[in-house]
């Protein structure tokens, strides 16, 4: 079912892999939403790596553009705009007794997932193997993306606008204040 | 590759659930539940090797949607911050009783 991968393509998964393993890790661990969000980027851009050598090009640049660049820079600024560095705030996480029932419940989750990911994929789906390539070829890269998006899923893109609008005035209305509302 | 970016995927979605629990700072829990976001991403572009490029149309619904959960979760953020003076979830109680 799968190609052959050379050896460094291997190395290179694997590497980026640990790299974005690490980062979630040391990120999770960090008491300062500062650093949390440095070490939470580093995790989106190995991220993006795996994305691109899964010949998922576009997906790789907008990880980048929108998690690695917009959403994070957003957090960073509700950190510093509401002056979050504190030595007093750092101290916020919970007590043992919560983070060995939170490591409990993480290996119980971990253990099904993976008993889940070993169940066998209706072969009926699966696509010719130089399916993504001929589409790669006769669409590039954007329309490879686009023209199911804009055929099939046209209803759920245009939902979507929908979801963007709500999500807009739900932010202004809830960052407006007590003040504005008031009246 | 493909059970690769599973178990990998898993991993980092645990990594997500784990921080979510141990956190009580609104804001790392907020980017816990991103991370969780991005791991289901990984699962989708995995599988859209096999099953088409489907897989990544999904992937750009994701993104729009975790786009608006932090616009919306942040001005919530910063709405009790400004009521109570703190994102710290242990004073965040009013619905205790």
């Amino acid at each position: 079912m799968e190609p052959h991968y050379s050896l460094v393509y291997v190395f290179l998964f694997y590497l980026f892999g640990v790299i974005a393993l690490a980062s979630a890790l040391t990120f999770v661990t960090r008491k300062s939403p500062v650093a949390a969000a440095l070490w939470l980027v580093n995790t989106m851009f190995s991220l993006a790596a795996l994305y691109v050598m899964l010949d998922a090009q576009f997906v790789g640049v907008m990880q980048v553009l929108v998690y690695a660049g917009a959403i994070m820079v957003v957090f960073l600024f509700v950190v510093m705009l509401l002056n979050l560095g504190h030595p007093s705030e750092l101290a916020a996480a919970r007590g043992t007794g919560w983070k060995l029932a939170a490591g409990l419940i993480g290996l119980g989750l971990l253990s099904e997932i993976m008993v889940i990911a070993r169940t066998k994929l209706p072969e009926q789906l699966i696509v010719p193997r130089d399916f993504n390539e001929q589409q790669l070829q006769k669409l590039n890269v954007v329309g490879m993306i686009a023209e199911p998006l804009f055929k099939d899923y046209l209803l759920a893109f245009e939902l979507t606008s929908v979801l963007l609008l709500v999500a807009i005035t739900g932010a202004v209305v809830l960052g407006r204040g007590r003040a504005a509302g008031a009246r | 590759m493909l059970a690769e970016s599973l178990a990998l995927t898993a991993a980092l979605f645990i990594i997500g659930v784990v921080g979510v629990l141990i956190h009580r700072n609104a804001i790392i829990i907020f980017m816990c539940v991103e991370l969780m976001l991005t791991a289901v991403n990984l699962t989708f572009v995995a599988f859209s090797r096999f099953y088409g490029t489907a897989g990544q149309v999904f992937v750009v619904f994701v993104m729009t949607v975790s786009a608006a959960e932090a616009a919306v979760g942040l001005a919530i953020i910063i709405a009790i911050f400004r009521h109570r003076q703190t994102i710290n979830l242990k004073d965040i109680n009013l619905l205790k009783g």
